[in-house]
């Protein structure tokens, strides 16, 4: 069973001080940190374990500038078997159509089963490459995914709704499941795994500069802060039954 | 000249430096609490090959680099340093000393068990008598004809209660001094063989730390490590390396003592404004940057010197274990200073790592021992 692993580099912004770059429409990214989108580290899992349990062959491919080797090398050491880096000039400029339609075209020569991504990304939370991707190529799609069985050429699929839901799909291969956090538990690379990564090629692709956008982001901002918190005053005794009450309120006790 | 870390080094460290942050934040806490030895930790270390990676592919290690294993102890004892020491222990004092001087026999039989995590391993030389003095110890091991028989007590052994190999230095000859000594392979299970008393540490308190107990202690003949009369050149030879990886425990301990002190200086806020606005907390950030930096290239330097085989690595490593040590004691005061009063409760992981850095300029050479090999080097 051949799987496409769709991975993007994105800064940690969970517990950063972020600041918005003005006249770019961006983020300041020089004093993050990145990594794997989080989301694309369970679906790196999830083709992994497919490999492991069915054979065949994990292509990693990533739109992204030279440094997304970093996190390509990490899956490479996983036990992908090879990599796809897609680098076009207008890098920043590209909105999740032009994402799909540049991996689209990469895999037209390329056989595979699956092609996972994670949910969302991080950084622009589209949600949305797998499932153009899926519509370019003339696929089938599952988004969201919080569970996966799997057989030789379809597999069931469980997305969660609201309200506790649980809905659940069989899908026909080839098929995009773009894969909810938490539906596998993603293994660190091993020391072997990283001393073989080196000889596995990652084919790098410049398809110069590509403008296929439909969307176009406008502004970039920090959203007014809300009503303040409210501090109440007395005794501990008041205070922990003015507490009660508000978590009462709340439907929280 | 070049400082970069290659592709392998890199990915190394992320890998470790995310284990650590997952697998063991909340354990270090736990375990320096009740003292218990990280088996599951250590467990999935294995898995990785992080207890292996002194020892060649052919003996089912990973045979990295000694840069790569400083960069791991580094990154694990930021998060742990019982772990990071338990790490550099079964690395480079248990396993090294058997693929540096082991026969082929010797090799096969007890480098995959170790490599592989399934066996703990520690070295013995410390005893009640001998710290500093090292070729002061009263272990004895004489000659039975098809084997030989151990009587002794050895203290502070790193490992000691988790270990089923134990690396032990013995007199075959005590009247010849530094000639008369030798190292020997010690089973577990040898007849004769027991652990003593569990210390009860100030710091790197899950280390395992216990005496050993010898007596009349059967060791099979085979199990002689190295030449011959040579065991005091063997364990020169040994503890040469395992400074670049205390070293390297010393800058990640250093290391996480700014992580705290940066992380709380920017939430604690007096008259009105975040203490990291205070100049007199920047001066002592700076300092501790600085200082870590410059631990860092040291004690990577001397594991460089060591990886391309230049022989005065054994002076640089000195240095860097000095160094480092000093550095991380320091940085752990400070932090421990810009915290003020909650520095001094169990509320925040500063007190315990100002409790494990102490340790470094004790074990592994003292700060004093390593100035005189130092100073000696200048005087020659």
């Amino acid at each position: 069973m051949n799987s496409v692993v769709c991975i993007k580099r994105v800064p940690e912004t969970a517990e950063a001080t972020l600041k918005i770059d003005p006249a770019n429409r961006k983020l300041e990214v020089d004093n993050l940190v990145f990594g794997i989108n989080e989301a694309d580290n369970y679906a790196l899992e999830q083709a992994l374990l497919l490999e492991e349990e069915f054979g065949g062959e994990v292509i990693v491919v990533s739109v992204g500038p030279p440094e997304t080797d970093e996190i390509i090398r990490m899956a490479l050491a996983k036990g992908a078997g090879r990599a796809i880096r897609i680098s076009p000039e207008n890098l920043s400029e590209l909105d999740p159509y032009s994402i799909a339609k540049l991996i689209a075209h990469e895999l037209e020569d390329e056989e595979y089963d699956l092609i996972f991504t994670g949910c969302q990304a991080s950084d622009d939370g589209f949600s949305q490459v797998g499932v153009a991707l899926a519509e370019l190529l003339g696929i089938q799609h599952l988004s969201m995914a919080v569970k996966m069985e799997t057989e030789e050429e379809s597999a069931t699929v469980n997305r969660e709704l609201e309200g506790g839901l649980m809905a659940q799909y069989k899908l026909n291969f080839p098929a995009v499941i773009t894969i909810q956090t938490g539906l596998n538990e993603p293994r660190y690379a091993s020391i072997l795994g990283i001393k073989r990564a080196g000889s596995k090629e990652i084919r790098v692709v410049e398809p110069g500069s590509w403008n296929e956008k439909m969307v176009e982001l406008n502004k970039l901002s920090f959203p007014p802060p809300g009503k303040m918190a409210e501090i109440f005053q007395g005794s501990p005794a008041e205070t922990a039954e003015k507490v009660c009450e508000v978590l009462k309120t709340k439907g929280l006790l | 000249m070049d400082f970069n870390l290659t592709d392998d080094q890199k990915l190394l460290q992320k890998m470790v430096r995310d284990f650590a942050e997952k697998e063991m934040r909340e354990k270090a806490v736990e375990i320096d609490e009740s003292r218990e030895f990280p088996f599951d930790t250590l467990k999935k270390m294995a898995s990785l090959g992080l207890m292996g990676m002194v020892v060649p592919e052919e003996y089912h290690g990973v045979g990295m680099d000694f840069v790569s294993v400083a960069i791991a102890v580094e990154e694990i004892s930021r998060v742990c340093a019982s772990t990071g020491v338990i790490v550099a222990v079964q690395n480079t004092l248990a396993e090294y000393p058997i693929v540096a001087f082991g026969t082929e026999e010797q090799k096969k039989k007890y480098l995959p068990d170790m490599a592989t995590g399934k066996k703990i391993g520690c070295i013995c030389l410390t005893e009640p008598n001998a710290g500093s003095d090292v070729a002061g110890f009263e272990t004895v091991a004489v000659d039975n004809g098809d084997h030989w028989v151990l009587n002794g007590a050895k203290r502070f052994i790193t490992n000691g209660t988790a270990s089923d190999v134990f690396i032990t230095f013995a007199y075959t000859d005590r009247e010849k001094r530094h000639k008369g000594m030798d190292v020997f392979i010690v089973d577990k299970d040898s007849p004769g063989l027991s652990v003593g008393k569990h210390e009860n540490l100030m710091g790197i308190r899950a280390t395992g730390n216990c005496e050993v107990i010898y007596d009349n202690c059967i060791v099979p003949k085979e199990n002689l490590l190295g030449p011959k009369s040579e065991g005091f050149k063997t364990a020169m030879k040994i503890l040469d390396v395992s400074r670049i990886d205390i070293g390297a425990q010393a800058v990640g301990i250093a290391q996480s003592a700014l992580d705290e002190a940066v992380k709380y200086s920017r939430e604690r806020v007096q008259f009105g404004v975040p203490i990291c606005t205070f100049q007199m907390i920047q001066d002592m950030l700076a300092q501790m940057a600085t200082k870590i930096e410059a631990a860092r290239l040291l004690v990577r330097q001397s594991a460089f010197m060591k990886d391309a085989g230049i022989p005065r690595f054994s002076l640089q490593s000195s240095m860097g274990k000095y160094y480092a040590s000093e550095i991380a004691v320091e940085c752990a005061r400070m932090s421990l200073q810009i915290h003020g009063g909650v520095g001094y409760t169990k509320d925040y992981p500063i007190e315990r790592i100002y409790r494990d850095a102490k340790i470094l300029e004790i074990y592994e050479g003292t700060t004093q021992v390593q100035k005189i090999v130092i100073a000696r080097s200048l005087l020659k």
